[in-house]
């Protein structure tokens, strides 16, 4: 579905990411660990085509098409989504307005915002003055709303508690589960790969990417050992992941 | 006479640009109407027995509080003001009065070249409440014309005005409103302005006295300035007496137009409170904003304060609603759309609901 080849990508004078190689098929979601800094979130905004992620080498290709070059709500109408890190408050947008533009059923936005416990949200100005778990809550909710196949997901628990995080790990897990969707996500905690299958997993360090696996037992590795030992095991890179 | 009546004074291709200034032709939701084209009061009529509406001449010769009132406000600031006046409409709200729906008046600029000029006197009597919708407005064949506008508000004391003129005019239009409010003890006075369509330029500077203790003033304003426009707009309030406040809220889009957002808070008086917001959004790399916020004091114990905020729209803002499927268009009109907010209005829902309707429609046009 996803397949990102021989992919460098540079963000200001730095060249962040070196020579990614990455497949992501239907049905089959992966994870993606890594240090802070190591250039996970830039792999996700230049999958998306964000300014400023100037794509140097290779190619990103999505079912078969080659996206590099298109504007970011092309890539969007192909069927990619991303649930933002740190989305930016829009004085004056209101997160409902948000919702009724990706869903014409406001039966659905009102259960899962219900869902969501964003009900209260809704009629507020997007971002503005959410805390950080409901940050996250709004943007599952919208990414839910926008349906697409290829989910990337920065980071969705991080500074969500516990009971959030279960109830946003099962509505996430009940969208992917659905038939030909499929995600790459970012954790730091794990505590997603709880309530989400995922298969695949692999690990960016300084841009590259290392060491492929089961997620669950990569995670237990990188706890135990922290990511130095990333380095050594050496599998192949990303490809076929 | 019917509901509605007013819209057999109006021309089918008036419709459009009087329903872009605020005007109910079905009288529906509106509790008195006036209509002057040009020189000529074509309609007024009150469907309240707490409203009186007339064209000011009339009242002049038959309301003594008519004749007593007008330019009473100037000569309160020792201001002259031009006497060439035709027209203009007579507003007189009863003691104690709760007007539900708005009152609307319509000044309609209709002949090519032509110079309006009018002078309004609006009565809020001890104790009433009303909102008075102006709309001023040209018409497609008024290319090129004049409008001034005075306008003097008297408040009574615990008395309500919330006044929101909209201004929809056309390229070549000069417009020059010239207001003054009186506000007695307790009175709350609420200006709104809202112009988003092309014209010439609009040279304004209202202002309110605040002569009664415990009144209030505030003056919102939200402004699209289009390529070739002059939009010079203030707002001044001054601070007579104790435990008075001031609160002026400005928004301007320049999509390559000229703004001069100017705000002047004067205490003239101690334990006065007084604060000043301009927020400037620039659209287009020509145009130009400018914020002026003034406040001025010889007492200690006041709280005058301001802020001011000019830039561009965020790529951020834009990418993030790409990335949930708006085109790059569609991204820049919601998010100016989100800054023109009409919550600043200090509107009733229903009122709140209209305006919003009517800047969706002007702001579709405009992008
Ligand atoms: N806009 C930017 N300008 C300059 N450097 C950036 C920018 N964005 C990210 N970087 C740098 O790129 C590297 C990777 O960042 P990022 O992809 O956010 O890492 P991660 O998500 O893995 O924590 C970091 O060194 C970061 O400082
Ligand atoms: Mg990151």
């Amino acid at each position: 579905m996803l397949e990102i080849i021989n992919l460098s990508v540079q963000v200001g004078k730095k060249m962040i990411l070196r020579d990614i190689n990455l497949v992501i098929r239907k049905d089959v979601p992966a994870v993606l660990f890594g240090p802070n800094g190591s250039g996970k979130s830039t792999l996700l905004k230049a999958i998306m085509g964000f300014s400023g992620y100037e794509v140097k080498k290779g190619d990103i290709v999505f079912n078969g098409k080659k996206i590099n070059d298109l504007p970011i709500e092309k890539r969007v109408s192909l069927g990619l989504g991303i649930m933002f890190q740190n989305p930016p408050k829009i004085t004056g947008v209101k997160l409902v307005q948000i919702a009724r533009f990706l869903s014409q059923d406001e039966q659905k936005i009102q259960e899962l915002a219900g869902r969501l416990s964003l009900r209260n949200h809704l009629d507020r100005d997007i971002n503005a003055e959410f805390s950080g778990g409901e940050m996250k809550r709004s943007e599952l909710f919208q990414i839910i709303m926008q349906d697409p196949q290829m989910l990337l997901l920065d980071e969705p628990e991080s500074g969500v508690d516990l009971e959030n995080i279960s109830i946003m790990g099962k509505a996430l897990n009940d969208y992917l589960k659905k038939p030909g969707k499929s995600a790459l996500m970012i954790t730091h905690t794990g505590y997603i790969l709880d309530y989400v299958k995922a298969d695949n997993g692999c690990v960016m360090i300084d841009g590259e990417l290392w060491c492929v696996g089961k997620p669950k037992e990569m995670f237990e590795s990188i706890r135990k050992n922290g990511y130095g030992k990333c380095k050594e095991c050496l599998h192949v890179q990303g490809r076929d992941s | 006479m019917s509901k509605g009546e007013i819209a057999k004074h109006i021309e089918a291709q008036e419709k459009e640009t009087l329903a872009s200034s605020g005007m109910d032709a079905s009288e529906e939701t509106r509790s008195a109407s006036f209509l002057q084209k040009d020189n000529r009061v074509f309609f007024s009529r009150s469907l309240s027995s707490d409203v009186e509406i007339l064209d000011i001449r009339e009242a002049l010769e038959k309301i003594p509080a008519a004749k007593e009132n007008y330019g009473r406000a100037f000569k309160a600031l020792n201001r002259e003001y031009p006497q060439d006046t035709e027209g203009g409409y007579f507003i007189r709200i009863k003691k104690d009065a709760v007007v539900q729906m708005p009152i609307q008046a319509c000044l309609f600029l209709k002949s090519q070249g032509f110079k309006q000029k009018v002078h309004n006197v609006v009565i809020v009597e001890e104790g009433a409440k009303v909102y008075l919708i102006t709309g001023c407005s040209a018409s497609t064949a008024a290319k090129e014309g004049f409008h001034l506008g005075i306008s003097e508000f008297f408040i009574h004391k615990g008395a309500y005005l919330n006044f929101t003129m909209i201004h929809s005019w056309q390229e070549e239009v000069s417009v020059k409103p010239m207001s003054i409010a009186l506000l007695d003890e307790g009175a709350v006075y609420v200006s709104n302005y809202i112009c988003m369509r092309p014209v010439k330029e609009i040279i304004m500077y209202p202002t309110a006295v605040l002569s009664g203790e415990r009144s209030r003033a505030s003056f919102n304003s939200l402004v699209l300035s289009h390529p070739n426009c002059l939009h010079d707009i203030g707002s001044r309030a001054i601070l007579r007496a104790k435990n008075t406040q001031a609160e002026m809220t400005a928004r301007a889009v320049s999509m390559g137009g000229n703004v001069i957002s100017r705000g002047h808070i004067k205490a003239e008086s101690p334990l006065v409170k007084g604060h000043l917001e301009c927020r400037g959004l620039m659209l287009s790399e020509k145009g130009h904003i400018y914020a002026i916020p003034e406040m001025e004091t010889d007492f200690r114990d006041v709280d005058l304060s301001h802020e001011a905020a000019i830039g561009k729209i965020s790529k951020d803002e834009i990418e993030y609603l790409c990335a949930r499927g708006f085109s790059q268009n569609e991204a820049q009109s919601i998010i100016v759309r989100g800054f023109m907010d009409v919550n600043i209005l200090g509107l009733p829902e229903m009122l709140r609901k209209e305006i919003s309707q009517i800047e969706e429609q002007t702001l579709k046009g405009s992008f």
